[in-house]
């Protein structure tokens, strides 16, 4: 649905662009472009490297490791499963749902959804090309402290 | 990039663009790309061998490859708009140093209004750079791009509940301008310096 409303300014944005300055709105293009195939190589190594890891490792083996009677060292693995995963919204939330259903606990599963949207393992070689590699390892190494951090106070909250 | 002043006017092109440099240090394809056919290729055999786990990665593999493809074209169409038509002023004036809370609520705004993986929002955190938004502003950014997405937050409330989502979204906002300070402050001036080369930017006057 958020999804459309993106499309519709994409569209409208071009078309405005399109009417008022035609060279530039080529030029807006081939940015789009080149901004993306500049990631690209990187992308498609992290998609196989990370479906083969979610196949060799499916949820039922993660729902061992996080259940609610696991405690911390549950939240330190489901930190470091939420750091080195990448997975689209649509498919992170039913399954942290269906694993909360399953047994995980609701420390466990706000780790390793914060982890998952903060703290990007793989996607390292991406973010130093444009932040530099101090300030991306300072800003996954803040975001898994706070992730852990979060986990405890959603532990207390959820109780 | 000098290419964009030579398209944005184009007229100007004859006093001294450097119209035969558009990409600097350009990587061949199979540079680019070798590994990844390399890993493709180990990928297509292990499934071979193992069908089962070869069949899971597939769909996984299928699955991020469907949002990236459904959902990125407008995010980059967008940072192509973005980056031609608001210039340097504008941005650095509502987002740059002394921008205040104001700027950083932009950023955080701007950050929350996206949709899709943070992977996409490392090259429209570029152009932010390049137009001269501060760094931590545009850290605020990632840090809304990375986890307080408007329509993350419905699908959270929906599938986790609402006081999850709720508790999580306060704890967030504390979190994203803390970690985004942290960065921040982390960082020598080499490598301010290395992230303004990085991403082609001026450096601001300080």
């Amino acid at each position: 649905m958020f999804t459309y409303i993106l499309y519709g300014l994409a569209v409208v944005g071009l078309a405005v662009s399109f009417f008022k300055d035609r060279q530039k709105t080529r030029a807006a293009l081939i940015k789009a472009w080149k901004a993306f195939e500049n990631i690209l190589p990187q992308l498609l190594m992290i998609f196989l490297i990370i479906g083969f890891a979610l196949a060799i490792f499916p949820p039922e083996t993660i729902q061992k490791v996080l259940g609610s009677g696991s405690g911390f060292w549950g939240v330190l693995a489901a930190a470091a499963i939420g750091s080195v995963t990448l997975m689209p919204g649509f498919v992170a939330f039913p399954l942290a749902a269906a694993l909360l259903k399953s047994g995980a606990g609701y420390m466990q599963m706000a780790a390793f959804i914060s982890t998952l949207m903060m703290v990007g393992v793989v996607t390292i070689p991406i973010e130093r090309k444009t932040f530099g590699l101090r300030a991306t390892l300072t800003r996954n190494g803040a975001a898994l402290l706070f992730s852990i951090a979060v986990a405890v106070v959603m532990g207390v909250v959820m109780a | 990039m000098s290419e964009q002043q030579t398209n944005m006017n184009p007229q100007g092109g004859m006093q001294g663009g450097q119209p035969g440099q558009p990409m600097p240090k350009r990587k061949s394809f199979l540079k680019r790309y070798g590994t990844f056919f390399i890993l493709l290729a180990v990928g297509v055999a292990a499934g071979l061998i193992f069908p089962s786990i070869g069949q899971k990665a597939l769909s996984n593999t299928l699955d991020n490859f469907k949002e990236m493809l459904s959902v990125l074209p407008p995010i980059f169409i967008l940072l192509g708009l973005l980056d031609v038509w608001v210039d340097r002023t504008t941005m650095m004036k509502y987002t740059g140093k002394g921008s205040g809370i104001k700027g950083a609520l932009i950023a955080f705004l701007l950050g929350s209004a996206a949709a899709g993986p943070l992977y996409a929002a490392f090259p429209f955190a570029a152009v932010m750079i390049k137009k001269g938004s501060s760094l931590m502003n545009v850290l605020i950014f990632i840090g809304a791009w990375s986890t307080t997405k408007i329509p993350l937050l419905a699908f959270e409330a929906a599938s986790m509940g609402p006081v999850f989502m709720a508790a999580r979204l306060g704890l967030n906002l504390i979190g994203i301008p803390l970690i985004a300070y942290l960065t921040d402050k982390s960082l020598g001036k080499a490598q301010i310096d290395e992230i303004y080369t990085l991403n082609d930017a001026e450096r601001p006057q300080a």
